[in-house]
């Protein structure tokens, strides 16, 4: 596994003042790292950049400052070797389940023929759990459904890296569980590098190794990097049995409902935007509430 | 059980034609010696009691030429006297020539400008400016330059449906989710076929509802075309047969002229079902 596979350093993005109004930095100096087959999470608010640094790794959007390294090669313009599962559903609606997967392969091995083309299709429409739908058209699918093509799709080409736009934003919470298991077993076979944009702090528990906390916009940054700590065979049923699971859980609650506001408000001071602080609360032996009253100190020495 | 919604509506159809046939037989009924409430004198005036028979062909002189001329569709008894079919044909194919070269133009141009934000607003105000000329104004300059009546049909044509096309074709394309776009980009599509297996299927039935704008308005062009540069084609037949004051014919010409326009239309929105998609 490849330590720091992708690197970003010093990433903002500032929008031109208009008409006389000061230029809004959205997020200023944002660094940070992720190893070969690790799955990624970040959590922040609405407004701090989360989606504009998904689309910089995507190549979609362009930074205003800063370089993005994937594999030692600098980041410049969309690339198949970073697969998207988008926001929202982004199927194309003329095209059936197959056909749109296939869209995908045949974008990134053109020289294969339509029987390897449909058989290598067809492996991952299995995987997702789609077997039987292959020919329906996105119309005739459910949320779910369509969000489970798009991750197939994104899966099919075989991404270094894979990119994901909170994806079950749009779910019903059983979908979305259904879909965690098997994107987690996915993942977990196919050791899959993920950077994911999530809301929910459940789902970043159980999907991720790291959690990146944004603080609130405007000039949003990294307030810090919670390492998920529990053992990586999750399972959504008995996850929330393991007591790390709590102490992670609260920090993150605690860090959306009152710190990401807070935090965005203190100084620069001792923070060192190229190594913002990393907690590894989970194995704290201490009670969950005290664990969380001393990271509430300033300093987070906890590196 | 209640007959269907559609054998429902067949019977008021049905109903509707009736009563307007019979409307028609009447008023085209012979007027004769009805001066029984008249004053005799003014009776006396016009000619009274003689049989009077209304210029108006009659639902029955209609209905033969009908069958007459339907059964013989393609005679060519001189420039004068052609069979309906070769005259609908000389129009159709005027109107589908000028249709294609309008499409040829507006369809690639139309992607044009749908892709480029400098390009719509450069030549958003020559469209703006010429789309609202009748085609028809069109016809002098054409017949100088083209110096053939024919041709200048189909150039009129050619005008005339080059708008729609083109309006529709470049708001389909600039239309196009920008999330297809995005997938097209991470996936490194070529631009080709970017252009032919994203936007073109995004946005074909936009582009498809501009030419069935176009055929519509091309067919009602042509009849006015005709009519002025003459020689063959349906709108000459209609004005010849004026000169002729056969207006039997002209109703005939008339129906003709609805019932391949309904034709035509039928068949776009029979192709606009075909790219037509949900999301």
């Amino acid at each position: 596994m490849q330590a720091n596979f992708l690197k970003v350093e010093g990433l903002s993005r500032v929008y031109p003042s208009v008409r006389g109004q000061a230029p809004l930095t959205v997020f200023d100096n944002v660094h940070f790292s992720i190893d070969q087959g690790e799955f990624v999470c970040i959590i922040g608010h609405s407004g701090c950049g989360k989606s504009t640094i998904l689309n910089v790794l995507a190549g979609l959007d362009e930074p205003s400052a800063g370089l993005v390294f994937m594999d030692g090669r600098e980041v410049s313009g969309p690339s198949l070797d970073r697969g998207v599962v988008f926001q929202g559903h982004t199927l194309m609606p003329w095209l059936s389940v197959m056909k749109n997967i296939a869209f995908a392969v045949k974008s990134r091995w053109p020289d294969w023929s339509r029987i390897k083309v449909s058989a290598h299709c067809q492996q991952f429409i299995d995987l997702v759990g789609l077997t039987g739908s292959e020919h329906k058209k996105p119309s005739e699918l459910s949320g779910g459904m369509k969000q489970r093509v798009g991750i197939a799709r994104a899966f099919a080409i075989q991404p270094k890296m894979l990119l994901l736009d909170e994806p079950f934003g749009a779910l019903d919470a059983l979908t979305r569980g259904v879909i965690q298991d098997e994107l987690l077993k996915i993942c977990a076979a196919t050791a899959q590098t993920v950077f994911m944009i999530t809301h929910d702090v459940d789902e970043a528990i159980l999907l991720s190794d790291k959690i990146i906390l944004m603080t609130n916009g405007p000039r949003a940054r990294i307030a810090e990097i919670v390492r998920n700590t529990l053992p990586r065979d999750r399972s959504r049923s008995d996850i929330h049995k393991d007591p790390q699971y709590y102490r992670i859980r609260n920090h993150l609650v605690d860090f959306l409902v009152s710190r990401s506001r807070r935090m965005a408000d203190v100084s620069a001071g001792e923070y060192d935007p190229r190594h913002p602080p990393e907690i590894t609360l989970g194995l704290v032996e201490v009670v969950a509430t005290e664990a969380v009253a001393t990271i509430k100190q300033p300093a987070l020495h906890l590196v | 059980m209640r007959p269907s919604l559609n054998l429902r509506a067949a019977l008021v159809s049905l109903l509707l034609l009736g009563v307007l046939l019979l409307g028609w037989y009447v008023a085209t009924l012979p007027q004769a010696s009805k001066a029984v409430n008249v004053d005799p004198e003014y009776a006396a005036l016009m000619g009274g009691g003689a049989v009077k028979k209304s210029g108006m062909p009659t639902p029955a002189e209609v209905g033969h030429t009908l069958i007459d001329k339907l059964a013989h569709p393609f005679y060519d008894h001189g420039p004068n006297d052609k069979g309906i079919g070769i005259q609908l044909a000389y129009s159709l194919a005027r109107v589908l020539g000028g249709f294609a070269l309008a499409a040829l133009v507006a369809i690639p141009l139309g992607f044009v400008v749908g892709m480029s934000p400098i390009m719509q607003r450069a030549l958003n105000p020559y469209i703006q400016l010429l789309k609202p000329i009748s085609p028809l104004a069109w016809m002098p300059l054409a017949l100088y330059t083209i110096k053939d009546s024919s041709a200048s049909a189909i150039f009129v044509i050619f005008i005339c449906s080059l708008w729609p096309m083109l309006i529709n074709t470049a708001y389909g394309v600039a239309a196009v989710k920008r999330d297809w776009l995005n997938v097209a980009k991470t996936l490194e599509v070529s631009p080709l076929r970017k252009a032919f297996q994203v936007i073109l299927p995004a946005a074909a039935p936009t582009i498809l509802t501009g030419m069935r704008i176009s055929m519509g308005i091309a067919w009602l062009v042509i009849v006015a075309a005709e009519m002025l540069v003459g020689g063959t084609g349906i709108g000459y037949f209609v004005w010849n047969e004026w000169n002729n004051l056969s207006l039997t014919n002209v109703i005939f010409a008339i129906l003709m002229i609805g019932v391949v326009g309904m034709l035509l239309d039928a068949l776009f929105a029979w192709m606009l079902r075909l790219v037509a998609y949900n999301e």
